[in-house]
């Protein structure tokens, strides 16, 4: 590798808001008081809320130059896997802001609300030819949520059924969120180990699945990014005994418009906008969760739901097994906008075209990169593969001296140490809309740290050089935090 | 299609150097059973041009900005800057992921940390988190938080929380064993608390102020009847910018403060997303919910952010966590970082003072024109009226002329037959407010 994407650049220096702040000044055009004083009564009055008065400029200056510290989708790749960080539609954006959305108070009469509620409809009708499922509720606001969302239809539905149930099937290779999730609504979640494969066994979940246990949390394509094959022998089993198959859809970028996830047996399935469906991540959110479900649970899916009567939409609470309200109000609306606009920009087919890409990409560099990196299951992937630091262990090279090295090249880091089952983990998920060129600026970039792991180590135990920061010292921040200023 | 770069050849080579013959081919794990038997049933792709027009219809069935609305009722109108969508524009904040790469996200993780600050600041409280989905999660995870502490058995809720907080906080808590008593309003629009002493295993207490009917709560009242070893004061609100002007609840021994910031510089947008706020006493970091950003150093030494004390969080803890939450409203933090940062102390005073004084000017000239107003105890911004019986047919009529006239309460408080709850901000001139008045007492 000749040249690396990443160079040194001129960034500034900035001080906290408050250090920059000056009494007298103000970033705000204060409207016209042209109402008489009603002063308050003293006793309710505070004393000054300290915080920093600055001008419109300091504001401006401070946060561009903030901006700059940051890595984001449109500077470079950012292959984190199971995140599904594709490109963010500037289209999507525009759309957002339109005054008629942005500007709509949740409670308007309905009939001031129809454009609104048209939107939401058709993205509900949407998401469910994606998946085929039958029901969809937009309310969830990440996918956290939405899992919530179904763990409260599990219980319901038992209750509903008369039976209880207190356990609850998690493959060891899910996200934190779903045994975290799953407890929230009184399951002990019971773990469930995969095969040399990578996958899930029906045999492994027959042991495992009796009448006290809800059900199974899956997550297919699964961390590995695997396909679950023996999904539908596994609902089955799972079915067979009263329970539920819920589906953790955060990998779903890799099967749209391929896999039939109701002829999989899934009964309760969610997605993250905020992945699959292009809207930004935002440094840690809003996304959305929605959540889809067969038929037959449609009537525990949570109120208010959108209803559609003679092209005339409205919202109704009328829906006496539903599990409640989990949002103040319809959910993350703003991104619901982003997200079918997306859809509608891609039709069914693009959408089936970025899954493929997404696959083709991550089997692309899993091939290039099992020369120089351990590949623990070394089997056609889906839109991530998971390497591990295995083969740097004699040199004492871990995952993160070259995930840190990366950004020197310009790339933002793949996941690490996700899966917890391999030791190490590197997880990389390039998505679809990473070009070749790229794609193999990446590939020479590992393939260089490779080798200077083993001839010029401490490039990668000082890396990263060319940030604003080095490696930070975490354990001080945790041992006396400081959280505020 | 714009958002790929593959040309025929790249996919060509990249299959060639994978030995796959074709794209197919390496779905071919996929069981034939599983897989779709034909394309999704949306539409063909539109170009960008004709989802424009597609989307400027469906914002064009919504009110334009010819109407008057004068709803509030946990979702407020205020001014947003124009510097704010500007700087939100920059996509190094919004196409960002979580901070777990601290040397490359610098930005986001010192704008959160300065978030959590101010946030601390204008609550009074000692720390804040990086926010939660939006204000009832806030309060559910605040619920959850206190009883972790406390050990208590039972809740005792306001019925002035915002209904679809309860609401949010009644799914919540339906696999749970914890009872929650329902607090009773007293006849000048604030909770009555009498029924407190009387509890034996409270473990929390959610009082909101400003309450659902704009009424200003007295928060150190409902502190002093608690003993805060055995029972958590959570106070909630739905409209930050009165912490501009009234005492923030941290002031009035709150132990635990939870509610939605999106009055502060977010767009309505038809209710969400939104903020989710909580801050609490330094004593309870470690049971705190969602991400918090600590100060540190690097390797050389120079000050830097980081995210922290994450072993109370899913991602470590799995099932022992103190929230499920991953992903929050990182973005929205910024924008009420932003909005905080443009008032600044001063003019968030004054922007305060200008919402109570407009809202206090609807309220005596309605009531100049005979109009009940039913609660007495002092509001902010928004409030409630009692108007002639049948105003309903003059609410739809009132539509017609493009003035929302609030929210009627019936549908909430079903004894409060012909009530309505009022916000006045600074978004309406006087004209507008005179004009309103005019209407709906002619």
């Amino acid at each position: 590798m000749t040249e690396t994407s990443a160079t040194r650049g001129l960034i500034f220096n900035e001080p906290l808001l408050w250090e920059i702040g000056k009494k007298g000044r103000i970033g705000f055009s204060m409207p016209e008081h042209d109402v008489p004083d009603a002063p308050l009564d003293k006793e309710f009055i505070r004393k000054d809320s300290e915080l920093p008065d600055l001008s419109e400029v300091n504001v401006i200056r401070h946060f561009t130059r903030l901006s700059q510290w940051n890595f984001g989708i449109d500077a470079g790749m950012y292959p984190l896997g199971s995140c599904t960080m594709k490109y963010n539609p500037k289209v999507n954006e525009r759309v957002a802001l339109l005054p008629g959305f942005a500007e709509a108070h949740p409670l308007l009469p309905t009939s001031l609300s129809q454009g609104i509620l048209r939107l939401m409809f058709e993205l509900e009708r949407c998401l469910a030819a994606i998946t085929s499922m039958d029901a969809v509720t937009l309310q969830p606001s990440a996918g956290a949520q939405g899992e919530l969302c179904g763990m409260l239809i599990f219980r319901a539905y038992h209750r509903k059924k008369g039976k209880p149930r207190s356990k609850i099937i998690v493959p060891n290779t899910a996200h934190g969120t779903n045994p975290s999730s799953a407890t929230l609504c009184g399951y002990k979640p019971v773990g469930i180990s995969i095969n040399e494969k990578g996958i899930l066994t029906p045999d492994a979940v027959a042991a495992l699945m009796d009448e006290d246990t809800a059900g199974i949390m899956v997550t297919n394509p699964n961390t590995l990014g695997f396909f679950e094959e023996n999904i539908q022998k596994i609902s089955e089993i799972v079915h067979s005994k009263g329970g539920l198959v819920y589906g953790d859809g955060a990998n779903m970028n890799a099967v749209m418009g391929i896999v039939d996830m109701a002829a999989c047996g899934m009964d309760i399935l969610h997605l993250n906008l905020h992945k699959t469906f292009s809207t930004p991540h935002g440094g840690g959110g809003p996304g959305a969760g929605p959540v889809c479900t067969k038929k037959y649970l449609e009537p525990f899916l949570p109120v208010p739901r959108i209803i559609e009567e003679k092209g005339v939409f409205s919202l109704s609470n009328d829906f006496p097994d539903s599990i409640g309200k989990l949002h103040a109000f319809y959910g993350n609306v703003g991104i619901m906008i982003r997200a079918l606009a997306y859809i509608l920009c891609m039709g069914g087919e693009n959408l089936k075209k970025a899954s493929q890409l997404a696959v083709l990409n991550a089997n692309y560099i899993k091939e290039k990169l099992k020369k120089v990196l351990h590949l623990p299951y070394d089997r056609t992937c889906m839109h991530e593969c998971v390497f591990s630091d295995k083969n740097q262990n004699p040199t004492k090279i871990t995952t993160l001296d070259m995930a840190k090295r990366l950004i020197d090249f310009g790339f933002h880091p793949p996941t690490i140490y996700f899966p917890l089952i391999v030791k190490g983990a590197m997880m990389i998920e390039p998505t679809e809309t990473e070009s070749k060129e790229e794609i193999d600026r990446f590939i020479a970039a590992m393939e260089q740290i490779v080798e200077e792991a083993t001839n010029q180590p401490d490039l990668l135990r000082n890396a990263p050089m060319k940030c604003k920061v080095r490696r930070l010292d975490e354990a001080q921040a945790a041992r006396k935090p400081c959280l505020a200023g | 299609m714009r958002y790929f770069s593959h040309t025929p050849e790249d996919i060509r080579s990249m299959l060639s150097a994978i030995h796959a013959g074709s794209i197919e081919d390496l779905f071919s794990l996929i069981p034939a059973n599983c897989r779709m038997k034909k394309n999704p049933d949306i539409p063909p792709p539109m170009s960008e041009w004709k989802l424009i027009r597609k989307m400027e219809e469906m914002a064009g069935d919504m009110p334009s900005s010819a109407y008057r609305s004068y709803l509030g009722a946990g979702r407020y109108e205020h001014h947003i800057p124009s510097i704010l969508p500007y700087l939100l524009g920059r996509s190094e904040f919004s196409t960002a992921y979580t901070p777990y790469q601290p040397e490359i996200s610098q930005g986001t993780l010192q704008a959160i940390y300065e978030y959590q600050t101010l946030t601390s600041r204008l609550l009074g409280m000692d720390v804040a988190n990086a926010s939660l989905y939006d204000g009832a999660s806030a309060l559910s995870e605040a619920l959850f938080m206190a009883l972790r502490i406390t050990k208590g058995k039972q809740i005792a809720m306001s019925k002035l929380v915002h209904p679809f907080f309860r609401e949010v906080v009644s799914t919540c808590f339906a696999p749970t064993s914890f009872e929650i008593i329902e607090l009773p309003f007293l006849d000048n629009g604030t909770t009555d608390i009498s029924k407190l002493k009387d509890m034996e295993d409270l473990g929390a207490v959610i009082v909101q102020s400003p309450n659902f009917f704009g009424c200003i709560e007295d928060l150190r009242k409902v502190s002093e009847t608690i003993d805060h070893q055995k029972t958590l004061l959570i106070a909630c609100f739905t409209e930050p910018i009165a912490f501009g002007l009234i005492h923030p609840p941290g002031d009035q021994g709150a132990d635990i403060v939870c509610g939605e910031g999106q009055s502060l510089g977010i767009p309505v947008s038809f209710g969400g997303p939104g903020l989710g706020m909580l801050a609490c006493k330094e004593a309870f970091i470690r049971n705190m919910p969602g991400r918090l950003v600590g100060r540190t150093t690097d390797l050389d030494g120079k000050p830097a952010f980081v995210l922290t004390l994450a072993t109370r969080e899913q991602h470590i803890r799995r099932e022992k966590a103190t929230s499920n939450i991953c992903t929050n409203s990182s973005l929205c933090a910024v924008t009420a970082l932003m909005f905080m940062a443009s008032v600044g102390g001063s003019g968030i005073r004054k922007l305060a003072q200008l919402n109570h004084d407009k809202s206090e000017y609807v309220k005596n000239g309605l009531k100049a024109k005979g109009v009940r107003i039913p609660f007495s105890a002092p509001t902010f911004n928004e409030f409630v009226v009692q108007f002639e019986n049948g105003f309903s047919k003059k609410y739809e009529k009132l539509l017609q002329e493009k003035i929302i006239p609030g929210l009627p309460l019936s549908e909430f408080y079903p004894e409060l037959k012909d009530h309505y709850l009022i916000c006045v901000t600074e978004t309406k001139g006087k004209a507008d407010l005179d004009h309103f008045i005019e209407k709906v007492t002619s």
